[in-house]
This record gives structure tokens, C-alpha cells and sequence, in this order.
């Protein structure tokens, strides 16, 4: 069998959560393989709750906000940005993928835009395979 | 009252957890008032076979420092929790993995190449490798197995208690001690430190708002004196670390490391910090961002000196 991946998908509530609804509610075909989460801010998203994803099981993360200017919070998805760059500096240093974590804008109206990303991320990490463990259970 | 029966054991560790158990200094005397010390391997002459010969629950209380990377550690955390009836997790090795912790960043073969074939002061034409059973004319020689990856003593036994700090801090080791033979030890999962909010509580130096243009290493900068040394650009991790140390460092202008674990409820230190930090950086720019975070040559090491094998991801993966 092949492998599916699961992507797990912070949606900020007031631009990104609302691009993915317009793509359910215009009938759009999409990878299933994204299970999203609502978060009122993108800036919600810490990077503790992104490694708690990956080790809880998921083989990427997938964050989500509106464009630059247009959080709901002003700042919110500028201070993610800086978030993701440091974190994914710091998970490649762990051996991690670059293609697992993953912070793009998407608005209320970019249901296309929606589909693309998470049909190109999951055939990305569909690629890599599953998140790889650190053997660190058993010993030796 | 019957004296209580302590041990104490080094594992994966530096030894200056003993130093710190020692710098307690006259009240050494009440300790050994209250307890008679069982097992000591720094200071007095026990040995493995004693400690076995003990029946099971007879020690009140174990010190363990150190973390778990070879069989013998976790063979020695396996019987000291065994013959007692409190475990205390001492200094950060034991409870975050802490400097040996960094070994997570590598698997055995890597460091076994780098130890006893690589590294220039080493002369090992034959590229022998330690193994744990040898043969030689007198007979079988056995050494350890050596692990791929360090844990910590909360990963190997049950832990009733944790002392933080790299090591603790006197009044931190006393605190515990003094709780321990006054019979009035905390609930049990405690760390026990004078303050379970962040080192920053703690430190006098000044903030103000707290938003940096650029970061410097230890030695790029003499600070300021008396302003936080987060808003001067250096790595100050207080905002990420448990206080009760006092914050010695940040008074000494040295950024703190974060030895005294992560801030009650949090857990995963080093990603805490990487967001606080991540915060204060004070661009919105993709390239700028981009500049600043290049002048962090190791976020790992920096972020997670003390909890790698504690962390989230528990270290790096081997390919
Ligand atoms: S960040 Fe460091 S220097 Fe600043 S207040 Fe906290 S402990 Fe003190
Ligand atoms: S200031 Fe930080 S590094 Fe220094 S003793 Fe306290 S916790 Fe440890
Ligand atoms: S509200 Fe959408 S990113 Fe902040």
C-alpha cells in the first residue's frame, strides 16, 4: 500500500480557514490528506505546538495566514514568519526535512490558491516518507 | 528519630555535581547529622555488591546525577530506584540529559569515529573500537554497552523529585535536603527550586522593550552593564528557564544558558525560547529576518544546551 501522509493544518480563522471553505463550498478537489485545525491567528501557531504535531504523529505541518498587511491582529503572521525561519533553521540542524513545515498566506477568496498548496504538499511529503524518529525508545 | 539511609551516584555526568554537593559546605555536618550516607562512590569506599546486598526500599532517598547512555547507568538508576524509597533527579543530566545530551545530535558509530579514530591526539592505527566483551589470555574482559542515544533518569526509572541547575545551585541542593530531613518534601513530581517562575523574575537587570536588530555571541560585545542582556542582542534565555538560581549569570554579564530546565508547565525549553526569541527580533522583512537568524550559528546547541534528550524531538535524526 502506499503511503499517505497526514498534514496536519493551522488555518488562521479570518482569511486562511475562509479560503479553505471556499474551496469545500465550490466543490473544489483536494488531497484529504490535510486535517485542519481553526486558530483565530496564525501568530497563535507556536513553534512548541509544531514540534508537539510532528511527535504526536504527523508527517508535516502546514501553516496557514493572511497575506502580509492583513492579519486581523496586525502583526500576528509577521511574527510566525520569524518563528518558521528560526525553527526550520533549527530542524534541519535535527535532520528534519526542509518540505515538513510549511507558512504560506492564503485569503478568504484564494480557494484555489488552498488547493494547490496542500496538493503540492502532500505529494512532497508523500515523497519523503514517513517523519523519521530518533531511535531513542530502545536503547542500543 | 532513626537516622535516615541516603545514596548518592554519578551516571553520564561531569562531576560537578559532586562539587555542588559538596559546596554546601558546615551543612554537610547536618546532613550527616540526620543521615547516615550508604553510598557515595566520590567519598566513601561502597561498592556495587553492597548496594545490591541492601534489601529492597532500605535507602530514603537517592541523589542521582548524570544521564543514561551506557548499560551500566541504566543498570545502577534500575537498583538505586529499587532499594529507595525517593529518587531525586540532581542537577540537569539527570533531568534533561544536559551537556552528555548533546551526544543526540550524533548516533554511536559517529562518535565512536570521532573519539577514538579522528581526533588528532589519537593514535589508533588499527582502528580498535570499544567493545563490550574481549578475550585475553586471562579470560573475558567486559566493558558497558554504550548507547546510541543518552536518556534522561526520568526516561529510565520513576522520579519523585528533580534539583535543577548544572549544576544546582547550594541553596537549591540545600532547600531539598533540608526538605528531606525535616520530612516535609513537596508533592512528589516537584523540581524544587526557590522560584518557579522564569530566571527574568529574578535578574535586576533592566528591561525596557524588548526588540533586537541583531544578534551577537558571547564575544562579539562587551554589554551594557545593568540593562537585560536579551535586549542588547545576546542569547539570554532567562525568559525560557525555571528561576531560583538567583540569576548569577546575567549579574556576571554572561547570558543565561538556561541550566535550570524549563519554566514550570513547559515542555520543551529550547522551543519555548525559540519563540520568545523569535518575537523580540524586530523586523518583518523576509530578508532581513533572514540576516538576523544568520548570526545564530547553532540553534540547537543554543537553544537546547541542557534538554536535548528531554525535548520534543528528543535529538537529530541519522541518516
Ligand atoms: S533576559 Fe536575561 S538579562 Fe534579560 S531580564 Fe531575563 S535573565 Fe535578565
Ligand atoms: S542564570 Fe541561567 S545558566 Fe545561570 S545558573 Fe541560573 S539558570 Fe543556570
Ligand atoms: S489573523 Fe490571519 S494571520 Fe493573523
Amino acid at each position: 500500500m502506499s503511503f499517505e501522509p497526514k498534514i496536519i493544518a493551522f488555518l488562521c480563522n479570518w482569511c486562511s480557514y475562509r479560503g479553505a471553505d471556499l474551496a469545500g463550498t465550490s466543490r473544489m478537489k483536494c488531497a484529504p490528506n490535510v486535517r485542519p485545525i481553526r486558530v483565530m491567528c496564525s501568530g497563535r501557531v507556536e513553534p512548541l505546538l509544531i514540534l508537539k504535531a510532528f511527535e504526536a504523529g504527523a508527517d508535516g505541518v502546514l501553516i496557514l495566514g493572511c497575506h502580509p498587511g492583513d492579519c486581523h491582529y496586525l502583526e500576528g503572521n509577521y511574527k510566525t514568519l520569524r518563528r518558521v525561519d528560526l525553527l526550520k533553521k533549527m530542524l534541519s540542524q535535527l535532520g528534519i526535512e526542509d518540505e515538513r513545515l510549511r507558512l504560506e498566506w492564503v485569503s478568504a477568496s484564494e480557494g484555489e490558491r488552498f488547493v494547490s498548496i496542500t496538493d503540492k504538499m502532500t505529494e512532497q511529503v508523500r515523497k519523503l516518507g514517513p517523519f523519521p524518529r530518533r531511535n531513542g525508545g530502545n536503547n542500543g | 528519630m532513626a537516622k535516615l539511609k541516603v545514596a548518592l551516584y554519578w551516571a553520564a555526568s561531569c562531576g560537578g555535581c559532586e562539587i555542588a554537593q559538596l559546596a554546601i559546605g558546615d551543612k554537610l555536618l547536618k546532613l550527616a547529622e540526620a543521615a547516615d550516607i550508604v553510598f557515595w562512590p566520590v567519598a566513601i569506599d561502597a561498592k556495587y555488591k553492597d548496594v545490591e546486598a541492601m534489601p529492597d526500599k532500605s535507602i530514603d532517598a537517592c541523589l542521582f546525577n548524570g544521564a543514561i547512555r551506557n548499560s551500566e547507568q541504566e543498570h545502577m538508576a534500575k537498583m538505586l530506584r529499587e532499594k529507595s524509597k525517593i529518587m531525586i533527579a540532581y542537577g540537569s543530566c539527570a533531568y534533561e540529559g544536559c551537556i552528555p545530551g548533546l551526544a543526540n545530535l550524533f548516533n554511536r558509530q559517529m562518535i565512536f569515529e570521532r573519539v577514538y579514530i579522528e581526533t588528532q591526539s589519537t593514535d589508533n592505527k588499527n582502528n580498535i573500537l570499544p567493545q563490550t566483551s574481549c578475550q585475553v589470555p586471562e579470560g573475558e574482559l567486559t566493558l558497558p554497552e554504550f548507547y546510541d542515544t543518552v536518556k534522561t533518569l526520568r526516561q529510565t526509572v520513576d522520579v519523585d523529585y528533580v534539583i535543577p541547575g548544572c549544576p544546582p545551585e547550594e541553596k537549591t541542593t540545600w532547600l531539598a535536603l533540608e526538605a528531606l530531613i525535616e520530612g516535609k518534601l513537596p508533592p512528589k513530581g516537584t523540581v524544587i527550586s526557590h522560584n518557579a517562575k522564569a530566571v527574568c523574575d529574578d535578574c535586576p537587570l533592566k528591561r525596557d522593550v524588548k526588540k533586537i536588530k541583531k544578534i551577537y555571541r558571547n564575544f562579539n560585545i562587551i554589554p551594557e552593564p545593568e540593562i537585560c542582556l536579551l535586549e542588547q542582542g545576546l542569547l539570554c534565555q532567562g525568559i525560557a528557564t525555571r528561576g531560583g538560581c538567583g540569576a548569577p549569570c546575567p549579574q556576571a554579564n554572561m547570558p543565561c544558558t538556561g541550566c535550570y530546565g524549563p519554566v514550570e508547565g513547559v515542555i520543551d525549553q529550547g522551543a519555548h525560547f525559540l519563540s520568545a526569541l523569535a518575537s523580540v527580533i524586530d523586523s518583518n522583512d523576509p530578508e532581513e529576518i533572514q540576516r538576523i537568524i544568520d548570526d545564530i550559528p547553532d540553534p540547537v546547541g543554543s537553544f537546547y544546551r541542557y534538554s536535548l534528550p528531554d525535548s520534543l524531538l528528543r535529538g537529530a535524526i541519522i541518516r
